[in-house]
């Protein structure tokens, strides 16, 4: 197993939002987290990447608990790729200056490799005529976009997709998706999800979260086609009303 | 069927013109005003009975060319002062400003000591600072004592270096958590976050108040004569005792303003600058 959270905990003064959550994630699998708005999806990714503590439980990154107070979180976080629903790119440095910024601070790496890395990759992802950009003259899509190579740069052991595709608009959805789905394979990945069709295409696993818990996982097919769990079909029927399956 | 250059309609030749003929009345009307407000005022000035009396007292030719050099010497220093005031009082802000932002207890007095700091400066008259820092330090007669000038300077950086760290606060808070968030998220350190993603927004943000203070310095620099360096004050305060005329003041005045001009333009400048970035809105 490359991450294992074992009975996690987490709440915000009165309100538990991870109450006894277990979930565990194989190398090069790719995970959904499905689930009502507020049910603790992103929460869930933050306490992952330490950006948050948690109350109880542990989680363990290959095999170490990265809970245990003695771990320098800094080490972890450099493990952990994040992605954010509103991009968060840094608004005062081009496209490339924003990718470059971890390989060469934190893994010191030299600022050429770095810079052809970077531009390698723009280029996959059509982005190669950005490099040079400030992040408010991209798209959404085109942000998000860079907001992923920045994270995938770093070559995390696993990648965290907080709803990428929540902020965009529907024509530019798609062009974030494609990217994600060329990622599957190489990368371990857990997002967080409203794209039901997306995570039928790219997930091994759909996890649906409900009351700080994960009430029922398995194949998408299972999941998303014939759930076990009632709250989970109620879920998925209020998703189809809204016209997003 | 060749594609035609762009024509402007008819609409629109009439809009232009009608736009210039606006225009050229807009000036005309501007230019006409402004020289019958100055005709009235300077009448007014002139005509005034003792007119006669004021223009020889502090508009008088002999004793600005007689104290000219004097002022104009002074007034180096005060450039001086003012560019290691200002380079200082700026380090200094942004050092308090940081350390304000430290969390844990262990730095508990470090953030106390700082706050500390801010609010007592803050609410203390400049000219009481510059009269404990210059009179009172020396009177401890300790060895290697700095000399006044030294003395009055530390009480301008220590002063201003309250407001400006207050400023650099307020531009490190107007930085989204979420900016934070995606720098540790990426490996950064809490003092790579800072550095490479908080501050240069932050500092961006608040540059044209920065500036604003920085100006307002400038003057303030004029109060050392307080403490008996011969700045462009003092030097024109001897004038005026010398003829008992205040023409050498004015001079100085106008050499303040002068030396004032390039930084309050520089402010405006940049003012403008983030007032349109802002509006291009992001
Ligand atoms: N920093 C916080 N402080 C207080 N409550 C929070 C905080 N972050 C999240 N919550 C609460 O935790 C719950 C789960 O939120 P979240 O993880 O964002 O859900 P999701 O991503 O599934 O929509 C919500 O009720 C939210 O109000
Ligand atoms: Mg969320």
């Amino acid at each position: 197993m490359l991450l294992t959270c074992t009975d996690v905990r987490k709440t915000f003064g009165a309100s538990v939002v991870l109450d006894g959550l277990d979930l565990s994630v194989d190398e090069h699998e790719v995970v959904a987290l499905i689930g009502a708005s507020g049910s603790g999806k992103s929460t869930l990714l933050r306490c992952v990447n330490l950006l948050t503590g948690i109350d109880d439980g542990t989680i363990t990154l290959d095999g170490e608990d990265i809970t245990d107070p003695k771990i320098n979180p800094d080490d972890v976080r450099q493990k952990i790729g994040l992605v954010f629903q509103s991009y968060n790119l840094f608004p005062h440095m081009t496209v490339l200056d924003n990718i470059t910024l971890a390989p060469t601070r934190v893994h010191g790496r030299p600022v050429d490799e770095a810079k052809s890395q970077a531009l390698e990759w723009l280029a996959r992802v059509g982005l190669a005529d950005k490099a040079s950009s400030y992040p408010d003259r991209l798209s959404g899509g085109q942000q998000q976009r860079a907001a992923i190579v920045r994270a995938l740069v770093n070559s995390p052991r696993l990648l965290l997709l907080d709803e990428v595709t929540s902020a965009l608009d529907p024509e530019l959805v798609g062009e974030v998706l494609t990217m994600i789905r060329d990622l599957k394979g190489d990368t371990t990945m857990v997002l967080a999800t409203h794209e039901m069709g997306f995570a039928r295409q790219v997930a091994d696993r759909v996890a649906f979260l409900d009351k700080g818990r994960v009430l029922e996982q398995g194949p998408p097919e299972q999941v998303l086609g014939d759930p076990v769990e009632p709250r989970t079909r109620q879920f998925l029927a209020r998703i189809i009303e809204a016209g997003r399956l | 069927m060749t594609t035609d250059a762009y024509r402007p309609s008819d609409v629109q030749l009439g809009r232009t013109a009608f736009r210039k003929r606006q225009a050229v009345r807009s000036v005309l009307v501007a230019a006409l005003s402004t020289a019958v407000l100055g005709t009235l005022l300077g009448v007014a000035v002139t005509s005034a009975p003792g007119w006669d009396r004021v223009k020889q007292s502090f508009f008088d030719f002999h004793n600005a060319k007689e104290f000219f050099p004097q002022i104009l010497e002074g007034l180096w220093l005060n450039l001086r002062m003012l560019v290691f005031c200002a380079i200082a009082a700026l380090a200094l802000g942004l050092l308090i400003a940081v350390l304000r932002t430290l969390r844990g207890p262990v730095f508990f007095p470090v953030r106390a000591i700082a706050t500390l700091y801010t609010y007592s400066f803050r609410g203390l008259p400049l000219i009481i600072v510059i009269y404990l820092f210059a009179f009172g330090v020396p009177g401890l007669r300790l060895q290697g004592t700095p000399s006044v000038t030294v003395l009055g300077g530390a009480a301008i950086v220590i002063t201003y270096g309250a407001y400006l760290a207050e400023v650099f606060r307020a531009g490190i808070e107007s930085v989204h958590p979420s900016q934070i968030a995606a720098a540790r998220s990426l490996g950064l350190t809490y003092r790579q976050s800072m550095r490479h993603v908080v501050l240069p927004q932050a500092v961006r943000r608040v540059a044209p108040p920065l500036l604003n203070d920085t100006v307002a310095l400038q003057k303030d620099v004029g109060l050392i004569s307080l403490a008996g360096p011969i700045d462009a004050i003092r030097a024109a305060q001897i004038g005026v005792a010398q003829n008992a005329n205040f023409t050498p003041y004015v001079i100085a005045g106008v050499l303040f303003v002068l030396l004032a001009l390039p930084l309050i333009g520089v402010t405006d400048w940049v003012t403008l600058r983030a007032a349109r970035r802002q509006n291009a809105g992001t």
